[in-house]
């Protein structure tokens, strides 16, 4: 008897010893990943992009051989500085409610003289020696509000209609798992493999979110904008293919970067 | 012709601190395409780092170092405005040199 209690409590003992550091892995491995973020902060090859950007902003291209220093981002032609923060908006111009990247196709359109589907073409690299203008154009602009607070109006009411279809679109389930936006991103703590989701539905994190936005992503060796990180969040939902610049992918932006208001822009930013 | 690096260079007490970002592909040779080719093999072999007509780094590098390599070192001496020169040669022969001034 004594025997057998003796190694039930060796047994108790290394269930414990078992247990304790399970318990902590998670926490470092959290750690773990918040170091190494900040290890490559200093090095962010995001800047390689952000350097291939403003000079393709400044180069006369297309067919009519223009710069997009004409190009009116909200703020007046050409007014870089800031701009990021206050979109998506209304544009009169072209009577619709645009991001930043459906507003450089525009530019790319209407002033640079591409086709449509030229401008569209290849909006994201493929990691390779494919890379995409867009993605650099995006990494220059949105540089250029690093530490501007998020200020994006809901003033004209086809803004205020986007922020609503967005508001719906993150909470609508559907696809194939009757998945939606809210089931990974409506609670605290969720995760992707090792990876921290974020908690939309809460102010901090819906502000860290969309202000982290774009990023380079290590794992891929490309630079991701935001319309890159709602195509693949469908994706990964098993939701059909959202088209790159269609209003839904603008309405889910508005939604995010709507929420995101009051906090300083930090991007573009590094992930794993 | 590759694409430029980005330079920052910068006084600490009586050293420089050299902060370098290199813009390149960095295949290892072990990798296959979609069609199940290999990719041949391209990364920088080596880098150089002169000051003042002095090589105060050399390094050789091989297939382990990551796309886009970040690069970040110190030496002693240096002096504001003076010109800190790098260049970097791959497997291809491909070359390219980029200098900053040390701030």
């Amino acid at each position: 008897m004594p025997n057998f209690a003796r190694r039930g409590s060796s047994l108790v003992a290394l269930l414990t010893v078992v247990a304790i550091p399970s318990v902590l892995a998670q926490g470092t491995t959290v750690d773990e990943i918040a170091k190494y973020r900040a290890a490559l902060q200093d090095g962010n090859p995001a800047e390689l992009w952000e350097a291939r950007g403003e000079e393709l902003w400044k180069q006369k291209r297309g067919p009519r051989q223009t710069s997009l220093e004409q190009c009116d981002l909200g703020l007046g032609a050409g007014v870089v500085k800031g701009a990021y923060a206050r979109l998506p908006r209304y544009f009169a111009d072209a009577d619709r409610v645009m991001d930043l990247e459906t507003r450089l196709v525009w530019c790319m359109v209407a002033q640079q003289g591409y086709t449509e589907a030229d401008a569209k073409k290849s909006p994201f690299g493929n990691g390779n020696a494919k890379k995409s203008d867009i993605e650099a154009l995006v990494a220059y602009i949105t540089s250029e509000s690093r530490g501007v607070p998020m200020n994006v109006s809901l003033a004209h009411p086809k803004e205020a209609a986007m922020y609503r279809i967005g508001e719906k679109m993150f909470y609508f389930r559907g696809g194939p798992h009757d998945f939606g936006c809210v089931t990974c991103h409506g609670e605290d703590g969720k995760r992707i493999r090792l990876q921290d989701l974020p908690n939309l539905t809460k102010l901090e994190g819906a502000q860290k979110a969309y202000t982290t936005w774009p990023a380079y992503r290590v794992s891929q060796g490309e630079l991701r904008t935001f319309q890159w990180r709602l195509y693949d969040c469908f994706r990964q939902q098993r939701f059909p293919e959202l088209l790159y610049g269609s209003d839904a992918s603008i309405a889910l932006t508005m939604f995010l970067a709507r929420n995101a208001n009051g906090a300083a822009f930090d991007a573009p930013a590094i992930k794993r | 012709m590759a694409d430029p690096m980005k330079i920052r260079a910068s006084m600490v007490g009586d050293s420089t601190e050299v902060k370098v970002l290199m813009n390149h592909e960095m295949e290892t040779g072990q990798r296959k395409d979609a069609q199940g080719a290999v990719i041949p093999a391209w990364f920088i072999q080596s880098v150089t780092v002169t000051y003042g007509g002095k090589t105060v780094l050399a390094a050789q590098w091989g297939p382990a170092v990551s796309k886009n390599p970040f690069l970040s070192f110190k030496f002693k001496g240096g002096a504001k405005g003076e010109k800190v020169t790098i260049t970097w040669i791959d497997n291809k022969g491909d070359k390219r040199t980029d200098e900053a001034t040390i701030t």
